[in-house]
């Protein structure tokens, strides 16, 4: 293998030869670069984008500043290189290496994948093949690293079963040093044993056991599926009895502190921020959303705490813009008292602050008002859907009237651009519904030319809704590719008259890949594998000819029908390829609330009335133990008294369940 | 007041262009907490001026700007403070106040010196008589991005320096005036030798006095 000096020496006769090489080089303020060899462990942690992307993301800056703060292990990072990067590399054999030592992936004892949406799964395995790593995880041994992943699209981890060897399920912040800490227990054992001090001789599959009984560690090696004759699965079971028949998410019952350090590329990337999470989870329960249902319990940080993170962090970085996240600013308790302290402690500091996801109503253009944000800018809202009758379907309920109301507030105040975003293909959707966003996006346009003149512009996004496991949706079927074509060709023909309306939508084809992937079992494995080999990759970044040269031929490969991924309806009883995994939101609770959403009822947010989700009954003693205000969960007070609590929420929300779909009437 | 910064480019940072540098300078003043002054205008641009682009893949021990800033600071505070704040390939290593009436440092530059190593080996005798055949040449018309020019003026000197180890290499000092600029990897090209093969850093940057 390849040493770093080696490494440099091929970089510098190729990087001149890529666009912006600045994305492989590292050295930038505030990445960590540790003494190799006085770490007994060494994480590798990917992010299978590009670096312009992957740079900003802040859950691997929270794991990586996790890693480093430890004596005993350090961490660095890598990306995917671009395709310009990667022909020069294969045809240099150089191994993919990480930025900061230079050193090859393969080197490392752990690589941890992140994994947030499924069209990074061909990234991930270009990138262990791009490393010398066996693609699939049977074909590993001692002699390599460990390769684990976690993230949002580990909510349903089997159609990367085969090469991730083990899936940290829900938040990483603990599990992963309880993952470094069984490697080093595994590791130094079998030293101890053989009396050789090499930390790489272990057995692989002793460690993977270790892993497994960690909680929220999948391994999927030690479960099998059996699948029904009509292909669903019939279950998915351990094959051994010392790992958990489900796992559960991890969550941290206190949010860590942000981190300040954050990393500043020495290149322009696609956010040159610094973003402090001020709230997780959300207590909304938008159907849609599978973020809101999987980040659950809303846990909330101290608004002084905001404060003085997003300043120490825009004095460490230099950059020109704060991004206060969460899935839901408005809905942060202290939302006025942390605008006006922002504002307050960068009075006069150039510095641009975003709070996404604000609630359509008017308190919320006073809160960007009081962030005295560039009216240039637009302001974005999400009605996500342009029919009252839709809106209570996906449980995001708002009337016309306070659209219409707010946007000409906002036109009134000055700012000449809204950003509306819509969806299409939500369940039971009909062709009135895609012509309520025409109707919609025209009277507030209208309304605001009334209200301020001529100059109002309105940009509306439409994407496509992809049913996502583990939310109320999770049953339903996806809408058709030729349905999109026809309700994309209706917008077009309709909102692009209008020279002050801009329309963006989303590919079909990218639309229907994340459909396949999002709730495909473990043959899927198979499927990504086959396309990987036929040269998918960065799909995310939306090439419709290779849904045809490499997906369609990679399904029939295989023998497996795309459309029983997408366009089924799944049965009330059928038993999902997720099943053993879980994010504490019980399956109860969403059938009930996806035939809820049928009859068009609404739930309100669950701070005020808790509907027993799941969330409690599964972190009773992490709620007891941290009482008061930040979970936005209500208290737990006695053991007992959890447990009748519970008993009682469940039998009341036991939903009916066997009922044939046909004739729910969709 | 209008300070001067000299400081080094090397490592990683060999890769961060002209326009990412200035950015990069920007940012850096700001963790210092230096009181960078501010064009007017709809879109305010800092007063940070590069004295001469180095191109990509370049280290340098010798780059310079000027920055005004709304206060007078001490020309040693100014390095201390940004010491911390830079990544780790730009060092500091000057900082002088200059008078506010000198013309724009762009326009005061002259020349540049450069030393390029060879990364393969080359025959030390055969590049000695190209570099002396080119030194005596009237003219050298080369064509760059489709515009012709010459390139025997902008070549001030050319040496080739054969280490006691055997190692060759080059040193040469080029025009860098305002449309009259000498490119390290031109001349190389000249005398045959891949850029990719060779490792260029600007030592000095060589100004009007
Ligand atoms: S346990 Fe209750 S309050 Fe907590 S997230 Fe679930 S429904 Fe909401």
């Amino acid at each position: 293998m390849l040493n770093p000096e080696q490494i440099e020496a091929k970089l510098d006769r190729i990087l001149l030869k890529v666009q912006k090489p600045g994305r492989y080089v590292g050295g930038e303020l505030n990445s960590t670069l540790k003494d190799w060899d006085k770490a007994q462990t060494r994480v590798a942690f990917v992010f299978p984008d590009i670096y312009d992307i992957g740079i900003s993301n802040v859950g691997l800056k929270i794991l990586y500043d996790q890693i480093n703060q430890r004596d005993d292990a350090l961490a660095e990072r890598a990306y995917a290189p671009w395709t310009d990067m990667e022909a020069l590399m294969r045809e240099h054999e150089i191994p993919l290496y990480t930025l900061e030592s230079k050193h090859a992936l393969a080197c490392f004892d752990l690589i941890g994948f992140t994994l947030p949406y499924e069209t990074l799964y061909t990234n991930a395995l270009n990138i262990l093949d791009l490393a010398g790593i066996p693609v699939r995880s049977a074909d590993r041994d001692e002699t390599h690293p460990i390769i684990i992943a976690g993230g949002h699209s580990a909510t349903n981890p089997e159609p990367m079963h085969a090469f991730i060897d083990a899936f940290a399920i829900g938040e990483g912040e603990e599990v992963i040093h309880d993952i470094i800490n069984t490697i080093q227990r595994v590791k130094g054992q079998k030293s101890k044993v053989d009396g050789d001090l090499r930390p790489s001789t272990f057995d692989r599959n002793d460690l993977l056991l270790a892993l497994a009984q960690i909680p929220g560690v999948y391994v999927p090696k030690f479960y099998e599926t059996t699948y029904l004759e009509d292909g669903t699965v019939a279950h998915t079971q351990p094959t051994t009895p010392e790992v958990p028949k489900v796992v559960n998410k991890r969550i941290v019952a206190k949010l860590l502190p942000p981190p300040l350090k954050f990393i500043v590329p020495n290149i322009e990337v696609v956010h040159n921020r610094v973003s402090v999470e001020i709230m997780r989870g959300c207590t909304r329960g938008c159907r849609f959303c599978q973020a809101g249902m999987i980040t659950r319990p809303v846990r909330e940080r101290a608004v002084q705490e905001v404060v003085d993170a997003a300043d120490a962090a825009v004095r460490s970085t230099g950059f020109e813009e704060l991004a206060l996240m969460s899935l839901s600013s408005s809905d942060y308790t202290y939302v006025n008292e942390l605008v006006d302290a922002i504002s307050k402690r960068f009075e006069g500091r150039k510095l641009t602050v975003a709070l996404p996801s604000l609630r359509i109503e008017s308190v919320s253009i006073d809160l960007m008002d009081k962030l005295k944000q560039h009216r240039s800018g637009g302001f974005t809202l999400a009605p996500e859907a342009a029919s009252e009758r839709m809106r209570k379907i996906i449980n995001k309920f708002i009337p016309d009237e306070d659209i219409i109301n707010t946007t000409r507030d906002i036109y009134t105040r000055g700012w000449t651009t809204i950003k509306l975003y819509f969806m299409i293909g939500h369940p039971s959707e009909t062709i009135e519904d895609v012509q309520a966003i025409v109707d919609l996006s025209k009277r507030v346009l209208a309304e605001g030319r009334k209200a301020a003149g001529w100059k109002v512009k309105l940009n509306v996004g439409v994407s496509t809704f992809v049913p996502k496991p583990q939310t109320p949706f999770q049953w339903v079927s996806c809408d058709t590719r030729e349905n999109i074509l026809e309700k994309q060709a209706l917008l077009k023909r309709q909102l692009l008259k209008d020279k002050n309306i801009k329309l963006s939508w989303t590919k079909p084809e990218d639309t229907l890949l994340e459909a396949w992937l999002t709730r495909g079992d473990r043959r899927m494995a198979e499927v990504i594998y086959s396309a990987w080999k036929r040269g998918a990759k960065f799909d995310a970044w939306g090439d419709e000819i290779k849904v045809q040269t490499a997906w369609l031929p990679a399904f029939e490969e295989h023998g497996l029908d795309p459309a029983f991924y997408t366009h089924r309806q799944r049965r009330t009883d059928e038993v999902f390829p997720w099943e053993h995994i879980t994010a504490a939101v019980r399956k109860n609770f969403l059938f009930q609330d996806f035939r809820q959403s049928l009859e068009g009822q609404i739930r309100m947010d669950c701070r005020l009335n808790c509907y027993a989700c799941g969330i409690l009954p599964t972190f009773a003693s992490l709620r007891r133990e941290n009482p008061g205000e930040g979970w936005k969960c209500p208290e737990v007070k006695s053991p007992a008294k959890v447990k009748s609590e519970k008993l009682a929420m469940v039998s009341e929300q036991l939903p009916v369940v066997g009922g044939d779909f046909c004739e729910l009437n969709w | 007041m209008r300070a001067r910064i000299t400081f080094s480019k090397q490592g990683a940072l060999r890769y961060t262009g002209h326009l990412d540098l200035h950015r990069l300078w920007e940012r850096a003043m700001r963790r210092a907490d230096l009181p960078l002054s501010y064009s007017l205008g709809f879109h305010p641009q800092p007063k940070i001026s590069l004295a001469a682009a180095l191109p990509l893949g370049f280290s340098s021990l010798g780059e310079v700007l000027d920055v005004r800033f709304n206060a007078e600071i001490p020309t040693e505070e100014i390095a201390a403070r940004l010491k911390d704040s830079l990544p780790p390939d730009i060092k500091v290593t000057g900082v002088e106040s200059v008078d506010e009436r000198e013309p724009a440092l762009q326009t005061q530059v002259l020349s540049a010196t450069y030393d390029a190593h060879l990364t393969e080996p080359v025959d030390g005798a055969d590049l000695m008589r190209r570099v002396e055949e080119m030194l005596m040449a009237e003219n050298l018309p080369r064509e760059r991005r489709n515009k012709s020019y010459d390139m025997r003026p902008l070549i001030e000197i050319l040496n080739v320096i054969t280490e006691s180890d055997g190692e060759v290499w080059l040193q040469m000092k080029l025009a860098a005036r305002d449309g009259a600029t000498g490119r390290p990897e031109e001349v190389l090209d000249a005398l045959g030798i891949e850029p990719e093969y060779t490792r260029v850093e600007r030592t000095r940057l060589i100004f009007q006095r």
